[in-house]
């Protein structure tokens, strides 16, 4: 354990209850005195706050963007100043190495990459682009839910002119917050990177509101799982394609076939291939009838007994907000879409019907 | 009223022991949303996996402690697993079990000493 390492708010974390657990090399709350259930109950109605520290900042500098975009099927070139987008770094055989924020502002630009993929991340564009410079000063939090607008305006007024992906740098406190309007839970809400030094008092002053309660990362995977958003790691891999992982909006139409800038990026035979001609494989919902969850790993077959395995399951546990098991999962597409799939769990075969992602529907103000 | 290692506590009336696991147990669990009991008229060994109790976390085993047959499960919690947070000492049992061998409680801790144990 102790190699862990820490993060600026732990102190804080303590002081609210936090149980920690080691994630991706750092010590994290992976849940509060609320527990699960309750903190994305709270995420959903009012305002949660994620300690997400963990993960890579990385600048580059303005004139890396035509060699960002040599990496990603993204329109980085097209990015307008104040303006994120998503974006997949993308290996030669089409399958995905990360995924991440792209941001551009006036002097540079802006990435937030995984924590369990950073110094991965770096080197890779380092190897491509010069300047690349990982900051480490400064903490990175989410605020998230439908009154996080409410919460954060009354620290700084100006995030309700905000609107979804957009991203703003603004003076509070006498320190420099970075801010995007996104997240990573299916609900309205804000990211923002605040210097370590200021960021005890930063999240202090939104813990103290009666909307905001603190939310660990156990809450986190339930509230991304409900809204369809893919994990790193678990339904997106280097094996798995963006367009089998439904990931196809995430390349942009200059980048595809016909575009002004077509392909140009990792795996684009195969990508832009599959966009045109369907890919081998496609990722599912999947809802399991009873009350038990199929997690990670669960293999899928196509018949409660005998059949063919035809997946697996990539992210799967309860969501609180649908009161029920969830699942997503990567299947042969030529399986019917209206076939009942059975998960093996534990030795039996239960049945999961198929259905359309997300789980719960976003509300982002556009 | 005894208690093992692996956090489940242990009523006896007789030859049937009642079976659940304890408040400190259910807390460090987390939210359970799915018990999956087995059936009443199981033999069981001691040791063996008899319950998969799963938490929004993560799943985990519960262990027979005794020797013996599965008389009585308690079928409420397939209803309502939330009962495991909300009463784990009492409403949330899991199973009764028919002791083949009483003496196999005698091994457990009594009350102070698992209060020890997890302090």
């Amino acid at each position: 354990m102790s190699d862990l390492k820490h993060l600026p708010l732990k102190a804080l974390h303590e002081a609210q209850g936090a149980k920690m657990v080691p994630f991706a090399g750092y010590e994290m709350p992976v849940q509060f005195a609320a527990g699960v259930m309750a903190e994305h109950q709270h995420t959903r109605e009012k305002a949660g706050l994620f300690d997400v520290s963990h993960m890579g900042q990385v600048l580059l500098p303005l004139s890396a963007d035509a060699a960002l975009e040599a990496l990603v099927p993204v329109d980085v070139i097209g990015l307008k100043e104040g303006r994120q987008r998503y974006g997949l770094f993308t290996n030669d055989a089409g399958g995905v190495l990360d995924d991440l924020m792209i941001a551009r502002r006036a002097g540079d630009l802006f990435l937030v990459v995984n924590a369990s993929r950073k110094e991965h991340d770096i080197a890779h564009m380092r190897a491509a682009i010069d300047g690349v410079q990982e900051v480490t000063d400064r903490a990175l939090l989410a605020l998230q839910g439908p009154l996080a607008e409410t919460a954060l305006a009354r620290m700084v007024p100006s995030v309700a002119d905000m609107k979804f992906m957009d991203v703003a740098q603004v003076a509070w406190n006498g320190v420099e917050l970075w801010i995007s309007r996104s997240g990573y839970t299916g609900e309205d809400g804000f990211e923002i990177s605040v210097p370590a030094d200021a960021a005890e008092g930063f999240a202090s002053a939104l813990l103290e509101m009666d909307e905001v309660m603190p939310i660990g990362l156990g809450a986190r995977d339930s509230l991304r799982m409900e809204a369809g958003m893919p994990l790193y790691g678990n339904d997106l891999t280097e094996e798995i394609s963006p367009i089998e992982a439904g990931m196809t909006w995430a390349v942009n139409k200059v980048r595809r076939a016909g575009g002004d800038r077509e392909g140009g990026f990792p795996g684009a035979d195969r990508i832009l291939n599959e966009m045109q001609n369907g890919a081998a494989r496609r990722r599912v919902g999947l809802r399991p009838e009873g009350r038990a969850p199929m997690r990670g790993g669960v293999p899928l077959f196509d018949a409660a007994e005998g059949g063919n395995q035809i997946g697996v399951i990539t992210s799967g546990g309860f969501g609180p907000s649908v009161g029920a098991p969830i699942a997503m999962g990567i299947i042969v597409s030529a399986v019917p879409a209206d076939i009942t799939l059975y998960g093996e769990v534990r030795g039996k075969r239960l049945p999961a019907i198929q259905t359309d992602l997300p789980f719960h529907k976003p509300d982002y103000k556009r | 009223m005894k208690f093992t290692e692996e956090h489940e506590w242990l009523r006896a009336d007789g030859d049937v022991v009642t079976v659940g696991i304890t408040e400190h147990a259910a807390t460090a669990l987390g939210d359970v949303v799915f018990v999956e009991l087995p059936e009443a008229g199981t033999q069981v060994a001691k040791d063996d996996d008899i319950v998969v109790i799963e938490s929004v976390k993560a799943a985990s085993d519960i262990m027979a402690p005794l020797d013996g047959e599965i008389v009585e499960v308690n079928d409420a919690l397939a209803d309502n697993p939330g009962m495991v947070n909300d009463d784990p000492m009492g409403e949330a049992w899991f199973f009764k079990i028919k002791a083949t061998d009483l003496s196999q409680m005698d091994e457990y801790m009594d009350e102070d000493a698992y209060k020890e144990m997890i302090d």
